[in-house]
């Protein structure tokens, strides 16, 4: 059986998997839901009906006395028990197994769960794989010697409404032997019943063939119910003259007449030689263009699977995504150079050529971004196990409720977003979410619950991991922070900076942190791996109440659309989505406020930040600045530099590990002309303003409104 | 006469399977992963033949069968259904549709093949 097909189902195995288990999980809360006894057992049909046909025979037998099992479930012959769901997830992680390897699993194992499972079922069924189909298919066909049927085929009135073409299935008659063919007009009585659509011809066919009754009836399954079938034997001795018999009963056939055994006879005395025993006799098909054309098409397809190939979809290895991308950014770069270069020679002919080559060069880019885009619902169907898993083994009772499951993000994102998140909804059972005994005490549902969504913000992602738990401990945080250094005593901790306290390596103590989610990981090794992801991480929580984490990620990681900026002789990038508008700024006009630059924008006050002075950058200022209004989750920052260049295509690189820890850049990236523009993280910029603003203790709200 | 055939299931093997099938005697194909993308690939490609499958998410067979019958471009196409019953009440629904036959599942690919061949002349 071939590996493309087994990689496949071994693909596909993980979402029905995924999908057997979110059944069983949930039928493990309302074990009466009909839909989730019928999403499982669908799960097992699909399983074993693919298993068998990618050729994992062993898995293909082991699902199918699960898959009995949930029928009697769904028929009411067994009720769900812990038992059941229990043994099912243990089913489900040998088919896993058996997928991986079908060798893996030995046949003592399997043997006893298929009896630990046939034990629920009220009366063992020894069930056998359906092959009532195949082995018509597999039985030799009666050969003997040829015999000569009348076949009379009138097909039902809407047979082309069905998209049948009766034609085609007595060409396929008359290719079982050698066949004679009339086709009859059976008209409407009357002009006015005549419908165009309808089929009225009536087909008498005289065959000489080795196959049966049976194998003529079977070409016509599809229609027998409604056609007019007759299929007659006439002879049996092989001696029959077919074209003699052919001219002599024509009209009989077409009086709907069967020739009696003594026509039949007649025929034979005529001639009395037997007919020679045929492998290719000729016949006389309908239309010989078509038969040969389909010869061909045999013929090509013998020498060219590859070339019949070319319509179907194809799978590839995702590291040749990966290498596609990085292409991608070199050709970007490239690209950039290549415009700049034709800027400077002024050569309309290669201007247009770049203008070209750029053009293509972004289609490109985004085509092959989005065939990255997966959605993220897959790896939230992975976390529902471990979350009842983990529930269960620290004594909580734990539902955890998913929406947002289309969202799509780059399939790189997500494979590394996994871990984090899976984090950080081990942290909310362990910490968040309180024992039943303390819920019920605090007048809360005893079932706590976690909710774990996706949405698309623009050019980012959201995640979030909300708990309805007791929130997170303040007064612990401000000691501890204290404790650290971290906080001066009595200084206020908005909610941005307490997940930089919480997450800050070594923040936590082996005390607040149980076997759980103390295993080795603290919440610093999920800041760490969203910052590689460029995300961010929010937190929310009020006490007793809840705390939510929202991760907020880019859509990808490679590239972005960028806006170049000048200060000095440095050039930097801007992510472009961050942007909102550049203002002119004219140095005379600036204004001071409690140490801290100000802009008016239409009656609004927007506080900016001078880029030349955060990087230490000498030289003179411009008289006439621009400054970039960024919009960063709501807030609205400027960003003062000398001048906008304008759009650019970032590829990311990123930094050595000499600049990776300078606050305010993500990344850097090569322009076109070689050099290096580095990549300003604009968030990170905001908090710095604002934690030193606080240090001069004249914190001035940043002005907050809605934006369309 | 366009020989092409759409492929409709939303289990990846099937797909594949079929299609290695359709592939191997020479028939051209694609591949539809639900009602809704194959009713999206009719509208845009042409196609001699559809075979689906009945239960899928977004559209189902029938569901798919009664839409193609009502276009142009596949009224009069061949549409085998891909079940994995047999059931009088399945056929007669899929008659009801407009489908032209069925292949049960699981399928052998000479099987398949016969039938598609039968069909499509």
């Amino acid at each position: 059986m071939s590996d493309i097909l087994q990689e496949t189902f071994r693909e596909e195995l993980q979402e029905l998997l995924a999908d057997l288990e979110g059944g069983l999980l949930k039928l493990e809360e309302s074990p009466s839901d009909s839909e989730s006894v019928n999403r499982v057992f669908r799960a097992l049909h699909t399983i074993k009906g693919s298993g068998a046909l990618a050729g994992f025979d062993r898995l293909a037998g082991f699902t199918h006395h699960v898959e009995a099992l949930f029928e009697d479930v769904r028929s009411g012959s067994i009720e769900v028990s812990s038992v059941l769901i229990d043994l099912t997830l243990q089913a489900q992680d040998t088919i896993q197994a058996l997928a991986a390897d079908e060798d893996s699993v030995s046949q003592q194992d399997i043997a006893s769960l298929v009896e630990h499972l046939g034990g629920l079922q009220v009366d063992i069924i020894d069930a056998v794989v359906s092959e009532e189909e195949t082995a018509r298919d597999d039985m030799p066909a009666t050969v003997g010697s040829h015999s000569t049927f009348w076949v009379r085929f009138r097909p039902p009135v809407d047979v082309f409404e069905r998209g049948l073409d009766p034609a085609n299935l007595v060409r396929e008659l008359t290719r079982m032997g050698d066949a004679r063919v009339s086709a009859g007009y059976d008209a409407p009585a009357s002009f006015e019943d005549f419908e165009p659509t309808a089929c009225h011809v009536v087909w008498n066919i005289l065959l000489t063939t080795a196959q049966s009754t049976i194998d003529i009836q079977d070409l016509f399954i599809f229609v027998e119910d409604e056609s007019e079938l007759g299929i007659e034997l006439l002879d049996d001795s092989g001696r029959l003259n077919l074209e003699q018999a052919w001219q002599a009963w024509l009209p009989l056939f077409e009086a709907g007449k069967k020739p009696t055994a003594e026509d039949v006879n007649s025929i034979i005395a005529q001639n009395d030689e037997p007919v020679p025993e045929h492998n290719g006799p000729e016949r006389r098909s309908m239309t010989p263009d078509r038969r040969q054309a389909a010869t061909d098409r045999r013929q090509e397809s013998g020498s060219g699977d590859d070339a019949a190939r070319v319509a179907a979809s194809v799978r590839v290895r995702s590291e040749r995504l990966d290498k596609l991308v990085d292409l991608i950014g070199e050709l970007v770069t490239v690209q950039a150079r290549l415009k700049q270069v034709s800027t400077t020679i002024s050569d309309v002919d290669l201007e247009r050529i770049s203008e070209e080559v750029e053009q293509l060069t972004w289609e490109l880019r985004d085509e092959v971004l989005s065939i990255r885009m997966v959605p993220i619902g897959s790896t939230f169907n992975r976390f529902a196990r471990q979350v009842r898993d983990l529930a269960r083994e620290l004594g909580k009772d734990v539902q955890l409720l998913t929406s947002g499951g289309d969202t799509e993000l780059d399939k790189t994102v997500i494979e590394r977003l996994s871990d984090p998140v899976l984090h950080l909804l081990r942290n909310a059972i362990d910490h968040g979410l309180e024992l039943p005994e303390q819920r019920s005490a605090a007048g809360k549902p005893v079932k706590g619950s976690i909710r774990l969504s996706a949405f698309q913000s623009g050019a980012s992602v959201l995640v979030e991991v909300r708990d309805d738990g007791r929130g997170l401990n303040y007064d612990w945080i401000r000691e501890r922070a204290e404790e650290k250094g971290m906080l001066q005593p009595g200084e206020d901790f908005n909610q941005v900076g307490v997940w930089e306290l919480i997450s800050s390596a070594g923040f936590s103590t082996s005390e607040a942190i149980t076997s759980i989610s103390g295993r080795g990981v603290g919440l610093d090794v999920v800041r760490k791996a969203i910052e590689d992801l460029r995300g961010t991480v929010e937190v929310e929580s009020s006490s007793g109440e809840g705390t939510c984490f929202r991760v907020k990620l880019p859509l990808t990681l490679a590239i972005i659309d960028g806006l170049l900026v000048r200060i000095g002789r440095e050039r930097f990038v801007m992510p472009l989505a961050q942007v909102e508008e550049i203002i002119e700024q004219n140095r005379t006009d600036v204004e001071r406020q409690h140490g801290r630059d100000l802009l008016h924008i239409r009656d609004e006050i927007v506080p900016y930040l001078h880029l030349r002075r955060e990087f230490g950058i000498n030289g003179r200022i411009p008289d006439i600045e621009q400054v970039i209004i960024a919009n960063l989750d709501g807030f609205r920052l400027g960003f003062a530099v000398d001048e906008v260049i304008g759009e650019h295509q970032t590829v990311i690189k990123s930094l050595g590990r000499m600049y990776r820890d300078i606050p305010g850049l993500s990344g850097a990236t090569v322009l076109g002309d070689g050099s290096l523009a580095l990549i300003l993280d604009l968030p990170a910029l905001m908090r710095l303003e604002e934690s030193r603003s606080r240090q001069d203790g004249n914190l001035v709200p940043v002005t907050t409104q809605t934006f369309s | 006469m366009n020989n092409r055939i759409l492929v409709v299931d939303d289990s990846a093997t099937v797909r594949q399977s079929v299609s290695m099938a359709l592939d191997r005697a020479g028939y051209p194909n694609q591949q539809a992963v639900d009602g809704q993308d194959a009713l999206e690939k009719l509208s845009t490609e042409s196609f001699g033949m559809i075979i689906t499958d009945i239960n899928m998410p977004n559209l189902d067979g029938f569901g798919l069968i009664q839409r193609a019958r009502k276009m142009d471009k596949t009224q009069y196409i061949p549409i085998l259904v891909l079940t994995t019953e047999s059931s009088d009440e399945v056929k007669s629904r899929g008659k009801a549709a407009g489908a032209t036959g069925w292949i049960v599942k699981p399928f052998k690919a000479n099987q398949l093949l016969k039938v598609v061949k039968m069909v499509l002349g």
